[in-house]
């Protein structure tokens, strides 16, 4: 059997299916991942659980399945999040150095870091990530380890990920109600940008967006550290209600049609093309314009991309991005959605691949489990971090402490 | 020369003399309530069959019309006899029309004088040099198939006759007026609608404009025989007048909830203010109007009086091209080659009526025909029952947001994103 320890396991709850998966640090402290479970999603709506009970059973066979396929008994999960109340932005934390030498010390790190992480928010709202940036050594920008510099004043930049605590605790109850652990919980965008990105690729600054089936999360790394996230509670499903109330057929029916003739781009070939709608014996029921289609499901898109630019012009994001555009999430699969956004953004946008990791072939290759897999990446780079700061004495005494939580 | 020459003689001699007849006892409290309303300027002349009607108003010149054949009695319902009385004092009419620009008329047809005289009135006034304008109200409903077809009768002669009609049918109040309004107050509203519009029209001709409608334009857009018209008249008062004036307009009950700026083919606008009216108000109406009515003839014209402080008025005709008239369509029928040779010169020769419209279209032979044939088929059933098929709706589009009426909405700088774009974006399907 595996090390407890070293199984770790992402979750997402999301709109249109919940999708569980498995991953293993080997003993070189690779990720391997090893199974995987999802189900169709009955109980939420915009990214938010609108019905537990529903979300409960659809989380539990996603687990069940997982399990089956890796082999293992799962205890524990790294959570997912989001949803409309999710909000991101930059704060800053100053400390002044203060000793004789004005050396900057591993102390003074801290502290400043601490200081970031002291923000004023309403009391019904949690901090959900605050990700440390650039420091700052008397105004000078762009320093990622001040210890040994000198200087009189050392400041640095997190970038906070907050949303609504209840809202962020249905989730995290409905996991619980199956006695599940929550290890942590994640920003779905933050996660899907961690399994599509390289290195290279946040250093050079990029856009991740994932287009999922209630919300589309977006994540701007520059220079290596995260600039920007945000939330749009529009999705896939707004795609489908918007067909169904466009072409006038069932929600059902919308959801085939998106699926089948998805396309986000109006071309010249489907003018008067029309498309026959049968029923199940066959029967033709109607018939409805595939250009109509098209151009609801373009608008849509298109309007997505527009608000996600709007937003990061103000944010003065866009001019970072030099490394372009990767789409995820179940939206990604639309047939010419990168052209769409290449025209909406302006600048190179491909499908994200989740490359970086070993494991089940069938699994990366989507782009709707960038999310789940991002999860597990999270979940190992915090072992990861627990295995090298823990000491010996407390690495026993957490063994203990899982023991006795069962 | 007439009285408001004396009164007046710069204003007439710079713009026109306005002389307006009520026609018939309807005609004639019409016109009371004009006279009630005060328009400087003008004469008011009473004409009817009934003695006791005239002798109740308080026009400046009554003219009784009495024939043998009447008795003192009116004429009883009867246009025919009203016609009669009309053409035996044709010159006392004549006369009474003398020196006046225009002419208006107020009548209430389905009767025996106002059906009657107000045809012939018109004839007699073009004759003495006017332009003549009708301002006429048809039955309701309810009074019968008989005084319905009277009224139709009278209102043809009377559009052969005058210049211009415009007619306010009496059923279109019924959605002016709800369970409890009594009949008093109803036929005052009527009287009040269309003195409204008698009132907007003398605003336009009479008032000094700062932007003035020309009255060769006015004549212009009323002379055509093939229209019918209607008119509404809103006022507002406050900062947010423009605004106001124009929801209300809008809503107009006449206007049929926009619908008919839409349909429309000429649209005159008429806009009185105090002097802090501002050139971004009348901007904004004439933005809105124009973009209601693609493609229509829009002439408007704005003026300013001193006791429109802080009040904005707004009446606008809107003339749209109806069916043919009865006897151009029984015309039309004995002989398609006519109206087609008209159809088709107008088509080459006729200038368009505006910047906005392109030329119609070239027709082949069996188009027009076809077309023809398909006005005509329309024609004959007319408007009235038209009229009573239609639906009545609330000018309000309920978007269903479908899976997520429930759920939180997800508004975004103002916007509902639950809604459709193409929705939110106006763009249509076909």
């Amino acid at each position: 059997m595996f090390d407890p320890s070293s199984i770790i396991v992402g979750l997402e709850i999301g709109t249109s299916k919940v999708c569980a998966v498995v991953g293993e640090l080997n003993a070189e402290n690779a990720l391997n991942i090893v199974g995987l479970g999802q189900a169709r999603s009955r109980g939420v709506r915009k990214g938010e659980i609108a019905d537990a009970p529903m979300a409960e059973e659809d989380v539990r066979h996603a687990i069940v399945e997982a399990e089956q396929m890796a082999d293992v008994e799962i205890r524990s999960v790294y959570l997912g999040v989001t949803g409309g109340h999710l909000r991101g932005f930059n704060n800053r934390g100053v400390h002044p150095v203060v000793s004789a030498d004005r050396e900057i010390s591993e102390e003074d790190v801290q502290d400043v870091i601490k200081n970031a992480k002291t923000i004023n928010l309403p009391a019904q709202n949690h901090v959900i990530h605050a990700i440390r940036q650039h420091f700052l050594v008397d105004g000078q920008d762009g320093i990622t380890n001040p210890v040994g510099m000198l200087g009189a004043r050392v400041e640095v930049d997190v970038h906070v990920v907050h949303g609504n605590l209840n809202r962020l605790q249905n989730a995290i109850r409905t996991v619980k109600g199956l006695q599940l652990e929550v290890d942590d919980i994640v920003f779905n965008g933050l996660a899907s940008s961690l399994a599509l990105l390289t290195n290279e690729q946040k250093e050079l600054g990029s856009l991740v967006i994932d287009v999922g089936g209630g919300t589309t999360e977006y994540v701007v790394y520059a220079n290596g550290i995260i600039k920007h996230t945000g939330v749009l509670a529009v999705g896939g499903d707004h795609v489908s209600n918007d067909l169904a109330y466009g072409l006038k057929v069932p929600l059902s029916r919308a959801e085939h049609l998106k699926i089948e003739h998805s396309s986000a781009l109006v071309d010249e070939s489907v003018k008067g093309q029309t498309l026959a709608i049968t029923n199940e014996l066959g029967l033709p029921l109607k018939e409805i314009n595939l250009e109509n289609l098209r151009r609801i499901m373009s608008l849509r898109l298109d309007e997505i991309f527009q608000l996600i630019a709007h937003d990061l012009e103000q944010a003065g994001a866009l001019d970072y991005l030099r490394a372009g555009v990767f789409l995820c999430g179940g939206g990604a699969r639309i047939a010419g959605i990168a052209k769409l956004a290449e025209q909406v953004l302006q600048m190179p946008v491909t499908i994200g691949k989740t490359s970086s990791m070993s494991g089940l072939k069938s699994a990366l290759d989507q782009p709707e489990f960038a999310t789940a897999i991002g999860l597990v990446k999270f979940g190992s780079f915090q072992q990861r971090k627990r295995t090298a700061k823990g000491s010996l004495s407390q690495g026993i005494k957490s063994t203990f402490g899982q023991l006795f939580k069962r | 020369m007439n009285q408001n020459s004396e009164t007046e003689p710069a204003a007439a001699q710079q713009k026109v003399a306005i002389k307006i007849f009520g026609v018939g006892n309807a005609g004639i409290s019409m016109m009371q309530r004009l006279v009630e309303g005060g328009l400087e300027g003008v004469e008011f002349l009473a004409v009817n069959t009934d003695a006791a009607s005239l002798l109740g108003s308080s026009a400046s010149q009554k003219i009784h019309l009495e024939s043998k054949p009447l008795r003192g009695m009116g004429t009883g319902g009867d246009p025919e006899r009203g016609q009669v009385a009309a053409e035996e004092a044709a010159a006392k009419l004549k006369e009474a029309c003398a020196g006046a620009g225009v002419v208006f008329i107020l009548a209430g047809l389905g009767g025996g004088a106002g059906t009657g005289i107000s045809a012939v009135l018109a004839r007699v006034a073009r004759e003495a040099g006017a332009v003549v304008l009708g301002f006429v109200t048809t039955p309701f409903d309810c009074e019968g198939r008989r005084r319905q077809n009277v009224a139709q009768e009278g209102l043809e002669a009377l559009r052969e006759a005058a210049d211009g009609v415009i007619c306010l049918p009496n059923q279109k109040v019924f959605k002016l007026i709800d369970e409890n309004t009594s009949v008093i107050s109803t036929f005052k509203l009527i009287g009040d609608l269309l003195a409204d519009g008698a009132r907007g029209v003398w605003r336009l001709l009479a008032h000094p404009g700062l932007m003035d409608v020309h009255f060769g334009d006015f004549c212009a857009l009323m002379r055509d025989r093939h229209m019918e018209s209607c008119f509404a008249t809103t006022e507002a008062i406050g900062p947010t007048r423009s605004r106001e004036a124009m929801d209300k307009l809008l809503a107009h009950p006449m206007l049929d909830g926009g619908q008919m700026l839409a349909e429309s083919d000429a649209v005159l606008v008429s806009l009185i203010g105090g002097p802090d009216l501002t050139m971004a108000e009348v901007n904004r109406v004439m933005g809105e109007i124009q973009g209601r009515c693609d493609g229509a003839h829009v002439m408007m014209g704005a003026a300013i009086d001193e006791r429109y402080c802080e009040r904005l008025a707004i009446t606008v005709i809107v003339a749209r091209k109806g069916e043919v008239s009865v006897q151009n369509e029984q015309r039309a029928r004995t002989n398609p080659e006519e109206l087609q040779t008209q159809l088709l010169s107008r088509t080459s020769t006729g200038k368009p009526k505006s910047r906005l419209i392109p030329p119609a279209p070239e027709l082949s032979p069996d188009k027009v025909e076809q077309l023809l044939s398909r006005q005509r088929n329309g024609g004959t059933r007319g408007r009235k029952n038209a009229a009573k098929m239609r639906q009545a709706q609330l000018p309000l589009e309920i978007i269903s947001k479908g899976r997520f009426d429930k759920s939180e909405p997800t508004i975004h700088m103002g916007e509902d994103l639950d809604v459709p774009t193409y929705l939110r974006r106006g763009i249509s399907l076909n």
